[in-house]
């Protein structure tokens, strides 16, 4: 940005003229010592051309972080504004009523949102435990064992993300429709978990891999059983991994709209669900309530990321 | 190796892998060789009328599709790579830290919420139009709402340019420095080195990670149904509306196997693109 709205500076500064470094880290600092030292301190004559330019330089780069702020912020606020507001109508700029009524509403025995938070969280909770049941073994296997074509069946994971899924769900609603699994909280968990499933086996397989293979031979050579190894060496070793990818099971299941439209809706009425009906009905108050329950968890895990998913499972994640 | 496994290991590590292998085959390829399968049934026995009607009914809505979800990838593709040029090349450690505080918050957020956002920000009385009329930028009188095309587009690239970003950074941040430095010492600009010198080595993690995108919004139901379901509109929308308003799976079946068609033809490009590159 700078570069392209200054090039002179540029050329100045890599032609590696003293002092000139500096200017490029803090571009603040020049236009000070100039203004102080009459532009006579190290630089001489020659900058002080550059150096009232030099300290506006700050300008365009934040003006473009301002505007990108606005752009990620602004979105939020409005989603926070209608949270709370009681009333807010064309053409006014800002609600005209501030207030919690409609958080009451919503959290009132007789409100839905107490239900559909409930049914979200049993569901995620009910999807983790089934994924981890599925891909602990799997991740184990595929990080440790010797398996043929372990590289395709990595591969077979990624398939539920790798095709759009619309028209797999309206299929899959079609089949648990026939068997009874339609409108069932186990016909939503097994969508779930199916489409979680490349986050839960892919992470499993990096956190296994990421363990010193020596550890579990040493507690193998102590005597224990390949049982006993795995339950207190392997599996305590990979638990921060095996968590991060709950975490993910979790937000997954928690975020889903697609699948739980077809095979759950309207039996099972999960917080995305609520999130759409009540919008479609015109509530923006109820659909922005949902939306900030919904928003909460993905944003403190966006934070934590980093905690939870060391680099040395980042890197293998796919391997 | 456990000793107990050790007689028939890859039998063992196989029995492992299979309950979760079995749920990927019974609940997404089994629906979608269905899907396959029903996008040819008619009540005349099996046969191409599903196709015919909707390309008669929904080519306008096909070639939308194509362009709101290629324009995003687009416009996804230049936020990520400028995000992502930006925080391997910037040179104030104090905006590099901004802008990689700053661009992650939309990645974890669902786009169930992303189309609630987008429909209350867009708005014609949104914040986005209050905001610019607040500024002394917009005549309040021609402010319009954006909940088309336009509001497509940017809620798609909003919420999947830090996820580009993140993994074009990522894989900008493992280069090698000595050839940036190389280029800056010899007085390339900084948009020259993003240009000429990181873009052909990340290329590769650019275009996986926009392909990844491309076909996640291709599936995308809750945002055109929120932000723009009057027609023209998105071929997700015309497949939940032939399923809930008429029970057609016939044609909602074609119309999954043509945005199949689309994935599967953006994901070949590039397939052969990248076998190219490796000869």
């Amino acid at each position: 940005m700078r570069g392209k709205s200054h090039p002179g500076f540029d050329r100045l500064g890599t032609n590696g003229i003293s002092g000139s470094h500096a200017d490029n880290e803090s571009p603040k600092e020049p236009f000070a010592l100039s203004l102080s030292k009459g532009g006579r301190f190290r630089h001489g004559a020659v900058f002080s051309r550059f150096d009232l330019i030099a300290g506006l330089w700050w300008l365009p780069r934040a003006l473009m972080l301002g505007a990108l702020a606005f752009a990620i912020f602004g979105p939020l606020c409005n989603l926070l504004l209608w949270a709370v507001a009681e009333k807010w109508y064309f053409p006014h700029a800002l609600p005209l009523e501030y207030g919690f009524s409609f958080w009451g509403r919503v959290f009132s025995a007789r409100g839905n949102a107490w239900e559909a938070l409930g049914t979200s969280v049993m569901v995620a909770g009910l999807t983790v435990l089934a994924s981890l049941a599925l891909a602990i073994p799997a991740g184990y296997a595929l990080a440790r064992l010797k398996l043929p074509f372990r590289a395709l069946i990595l591969l077979a994971f990624l398939i539920p993300q790798a095709f759009p899924n619309l028209p797999v769900y309206v299929n899959v609603a079609r089949l648990f429709y026939a068997i009874g699994l339609n409108g069932t909280v186990a016909g939503v968990v097994i969508v779930h978990v199916t489409h979680g499933l490349v986050y839960a086996v892919w992470i499993a397989t990096a956190a296994f891999a990421a363990i010193d293979r020596e550890l579990e031979e040493a507690a193998r050579a102590a005597g224990a059983s390949a049982l006993r190894a795995f339950r207190d060496v392997s599996l305590p070793l990979a638990m921060p991994g095996l968590m991060a990818s709950a975490i993910f099971v979790f937000l997954e299941s928690l975020d889903e709209f697609t699948g739980s439209f077809f095979v759950g809706a309207p039996d099972v009425n999960t917080l995305p669900l609520l999130l759409y009906t009540a919008g479609a009905g015109g509530n923006y108050q109820i659909a922005s309530i949902s939306a900030l329950l919904l928003l909460v968890p993905s944003i403190a895990f966006m934070l934590v990321l980093e905690k939870f998913l060391r680099a040395d499972v980042l890197a293998r994640i796919g391997q | 190796m456990p000793n107990s496994l050790s007689r028939h290991p890859r039998l063992a590590a196989l029995a492992l892998v299979t309950p979760a292998l079995a749920m990927v085959a019974l609940f997404f390829l089994l629906p979608l060789l269905a899907s396959v399968v029903g996008a040819f049934e008619t009540p005349e026995g099996p046969g191409l009328a599903n196709f015919s009607k909707a390309f008669a009914l929904y080519s306008r809505d096909m070639l939308f599709t194509l362009a709101i979800i290629g324009g995003a990838t687009l416009l996804t593709g230049l936020g990520a790579v400028a995000i992502a040029g930006y925080l391997t090349l910037g040179e104030c450690p104090l905006a590099v830290a901004a802008l990689r505080w700053l661009y992650r918050w939309p990645l974890f957020i669902p786009f169930i919420v992303v189309g609630q956002i987008a429909r209350s920000f867009l708005a014609k009385n949104g914040l986005m139009n209050n905001a610019l009329i607040g500024a002394g930028l917009l005549d309040p009188l021609s402010a319009t709402g954006m909940l088309d095309w336009r509001g497509l587009i940017l809620a798609f690239a909003w919420k999947q340019i830090p996820f580009v970003a993140l993994l074009v950074a990522g894989a900008m941040a493992s280069l090698d420095r000595g050839g940036i430095e190389a280029a800056r010492n010899l007085g390339a600009s900084r948009p020259r080195i993003l240009w000429e010198i990181l873009l052909p080595q990340v290329a590769p993690s650019l275009l996986t990670a926009l392909i990844l995108s491309f076909v996640t919004m291709m599936s995308v139901l809750s945002v055109p149904l929120m932000v723009a379901s009057q027609s023209p509109t998105l071929l997700t929308v015309d497949i939940a509306f032939r399923i809930n308003a008429y029970r057609d799976y016939g044609l909602a079946n074609a119309l999954g196997m043509i945005s199949l068609a689309i994935s599967a033809t953006v994901a070949w490009f590039y397939l052969r693109h990248s076998l190219r590159e490796k000869r």
